[in-house]
């Protein structure tokens, strides 16, 4: 995906990140107090506000978001209750609150949560358009996530990278000085890893964000699509086949029992020492760091390789926040998702989150974090590399229930497995994905 | 005088209102006391019953209340060309054949062994045993534990890099690589199938056991006195004595093992490709994680004949007997 930057839109960027630095050393509270007299949301009286979000994967992400809330909460006197669930259940609760008409002010989620019920959440175009004005206009992917027609249905707050991790011995050892770029180099590395203490191993199993990550990768690399432009389902394709065949090859070199690895299981996996290379966040990292591991030494991150395409077709996880349309606070929700996403607050925020979530408004380039340590620099591009949910077609209802039911996941561990042939795999694939795209 | 006399004794001949005298009938206190257990039914059991299927029959969605499409979730034909049909609905779905199959493999093995391990603890408890308070006390852990808790560390034993039975096994030089538990299809329904019996059995063991205490020692004397084994015993005393609770344990067990979702869910949520995915957990990813309520519901609607099939099974095949239902035994 190319990145569309206008002189306009670094200029403002440039603009705000400069004033956002300026503000950087002021004291919190003044400029929030300041910001919440000026704000062009103004929260009806009364409020409070009840957020439901993803649980944290890195404490001072979390930290640093809690000072934010609580920083809102002081500057306009509105309580907020922040309520944590893991990734796979903000999904259900939400889905669950919206068909009954209550439940949280805001719901933090991941990919095209939105999109499962668009006519149930708050236009929040005004609010797009306020930060994508002021902060250097909004990365492609954010915008279609965060869009239903021409209305903004979500605010696609960031990204989660999600890249190649890997150990230098274990490459090195493989005959590797780096992780190739190309699809059969990738191949032959992690073949040549197999042979060592730590294969290469990534989820094929029902894991939400890692195995969606590289299974997508690996089909969109190969030029297969589960539908076109149309949402025509376009998925049964020689493409598709080959792309299955490369995923079994790659299985059959991985460590064995990835068919059963949820989300946590590779970063469990790669911390003991059990593989040498997989696909993640930068959570790893940052528990080695954390925690004074020696491994910290000996890992580093790699971009997806390119496959036949041409292009990278990474495909990274979104988190859109939305404001149902039952709340009783509509602005107050919208100002609180305004005053987080202001410079003063976000820069913050982003360096607390260190590298683990990536900016969705192309101001915040310029934060230090991405250029504090090498290991984190290329997740900073998470967001302007990744496809889209439903690519090529439309980021609906219908893309969120294919990921949902994990149809390419479950191809893929079909072939893997030997289940089934490619053909087959990807003719039952194709089937399911015509039942939810008719 | 006379007329007042009359309309006195008219109003005297009118006797209780009809308030008084429906709070004071047999029937209608009947009634009454009837009624909020009649309300909780409704309320909490036909109405989400009906709801479920009233949805099944609509295209609902999340956030959506649909409208009806008769059995179009069910069954429905669409073509894309002159030989290109495909069949939709549940019945051209095969991840939903394979989750019937699937659950009802499951809920056959794991109950069979329910029974068979818990009838056999329960005649093992009921004998004279040392520390027999705390024996039947540690029999019961299991069912104390809650289901995620033990659906976790079922997780970890299962764990294809970490999990302690292929540690043992490795260490002991039985096996040269990790079992693969939750990853090859057969062994996922295999190790679900023994989570299940495992935390299953201790209601089967202790139901069992109250029954067996109710069995009269002077049945068991009357049959020493006329020559029989253990074996008879068991076969004509014990046997007959325990199938009204038998059947009873065993609806249950079949029901729950039936519509068993928490530990599916916390283990393998489904997978690996489908092949450990039972109707309810198809049920819950189709419709709150697909937002698809109709086609969830339909999925659930879908479990109704099988679960009146399996408690008409149990009622009818083990609760035959005339004595068991109030009669006399001829």
């Amino acid at each position: 995906m190319q990145q569309r930057f206008t002189r306009r839109s670094i200029l403002k960027a440039t603009a705000a990140t400069v004033a956002g630095a300026a503000v950087a050393g002021s004291d919190l509270l003044d400029w929030s107090s300041a910001w919440a007299a000026d704000s062009p949301f103004k929260p009806e009286s009364g409020a409070s506000l009840q957020v439901l979000r993803w649980k944290r994967f890195i404490q001072s992400e979390e930290d640093a978001f809690m000072e934010l809330v609580a920083a809102f909460t002081k500057a306009t006197g509105i309580e907020v209750e922040v309520l944590n669930e893991s990734m796979d259940d903000v999904q259900p609760k939400s889905s669950v609150a919206v068909n009954v008409g209550a439940g949280p002010d805001l719901i933090w989620g991941l990919y095209s949560l939105p999109h499962l019920f668009p006519n149930r959440c708050t236009d929040l175009t005004d609010v797009a358009d306020y930060l994508g004005g002021k902060y250097g206009g909004w990365v492609p992917a954010a915008e279609t996530y965060g869009k239903s027609g021409d209305k903004w249905i979500g605010i696609p707050m960031c990204f989660g990278g999600n890249y190649i991790n890997y150990r230098n011995s274990a490459i090195e050892k493989a005959g590797f000085k780096e992780v190739p770029q190309d699809l059969d180099g990738f191949l032959a590395l992690c073949e040549a890893m197999k042979g060592g203490d730590m294969p290469a191993g990534m989820a094929l199993g029902h894991a939400t964000g890692d195995a969606n990550a590289w299974v997508h990768w690996a089909l969109w690399a190969h030029g297969a699509a589960m539908v076109d432009e149309n949402d025509k389902v376009i998925l049964n394709s020689p493409e598709a086949v080959a792309a299955c065949e490369y995923v079994k090859k790659l299985y059959d070199a991985f460590i064995p029992g990835t068919a059963s690895w949820n989300d946590g299981s590779n970063n469990k996996a790669f911390l003991a020492g059990e593989v040498g290379l997989t696909n993640n966040g930068i959570s790893i990292y940052q528990k080695a760091l954390v925690d004074g591991l020696d491994i910290q030494n000996d890992m580093d991150h790699a971009y997806y390789p390119v496959g036949p395409v041409g292009e990278p077709t990474e495909f990274h996880i979104a988190y859109p926040i939305l404001v149902p349309t039952y709340t009783k606070f509509p602005n107050a929700a919208k100002a609180f998702i305004a005053f987080l996403m202001e410079a003063e607050q976000y820069n913050r925020w982003l360096e607390g989150s260190v590298a683990y979530l990536t900016h969705s408004l192309q101001a915040f380039e310029g934060n230090p974090i991405w250029t504090s340590d090498p290991k984190r620099k290329i997740f900073k591009e998470a967001a302007n590399r990744t496809f889209v949910a439903g690519y090529k077609g439309s980021v609906g209802q219908k893309a969120a229930s294919a990921i949902a039911e994990f149809i390419v996941v479950d191809m893929f561990a079909n072939t893997a497995t030997g289940q089934m042939s490619p053909a087959d795999a990807v003719a039952d694939a194709t089937k399911k994905a015509r039942r939810i795209y008719r | 005088m006379t007329d007042s006399t009359l309309r006195r004794s008219a109003v005297a001949m009118t006797g209780p209102g009809l308030w008084t005298r429906l709070n004071n009938d047999r029937n209608w206190l009947g009634f009454w006391f009837m009624l909020p257990a009649a309300a909780i039914l409704v309320l909490f059991l036909t109405y989400p019953l009906g709801l479920g299927i009233w949805l099944s029959l609509t295209d609902a969605s999340i956030g959506n209340p649909g409208k009806f499409v008769g059995i179009l979730n069910f069954y429905e034909k669409e073509c894309y060309g002159p030989d290109d049909c495909e069949i939709y609905g549940l019945f051209g779905d095969h991840v939903f054949w394979q989750s019937v199959w699937q659950t009802i493999f499951y809920t056959t093995v794991a109950s069979v062994a329910k029974f068979a391990i818990g009838l056999y603890l329960a005649l093992l408890l009921n004998n004279h045993l040392p520390f027999k308070a705390i024996l039947r006390a540690v029999i019961l852990l299991p069912f104390i534990v809650p289901t995620v808790l033990s659906a976790i560390a079922f997780w970890w034993i299962y764990d294809a890099q970490f999990s302690i039975i292929s540690w043992s096994l490795t260490k002991l030089g039985l096996i040269d690589q990790y079992i693969d538990f939750l990853g090859d299809p057969w062994n996922a329904r295999w190790s679900l199938i023994f989570a299940n019996v495992w935390r299953g059995v201790p209601f089967v063991a202790i139901t069992l056991l109250a029954g067996l205490q109710t069995v009269p020692p002077s049945l068991y004397e009357a049959a020493t006195l006329d020559g029989a084994g253990r074996w008879q015993m068991f076969r004509h005393v014990t046997f007959p004595l325990l199938t009204p609770i038998i059947a009873v344990v065993m609806t249950f067990s079949v029901l729950f093992t039936f519509t068993d979702f928490q530990l599916i869910w916390a283990i393998t949520r489904g997978g690996p490709a489908n092949a450990t995915h039972l109707m309810a957990t198809l049920s819950y990813q189709r419709a709150i994680l697909g937002g698809n309520m109709g086609e969830g519901a339909a999925i659930s609607t879908a479990m109704i004949p099988f679960l009146l099939a399996a408690i008409m099974v149990s009622w009818f095949g083990l609760q035959r007997r005339k004595w068991q239902q109030g009669e006399s035994d001829d």
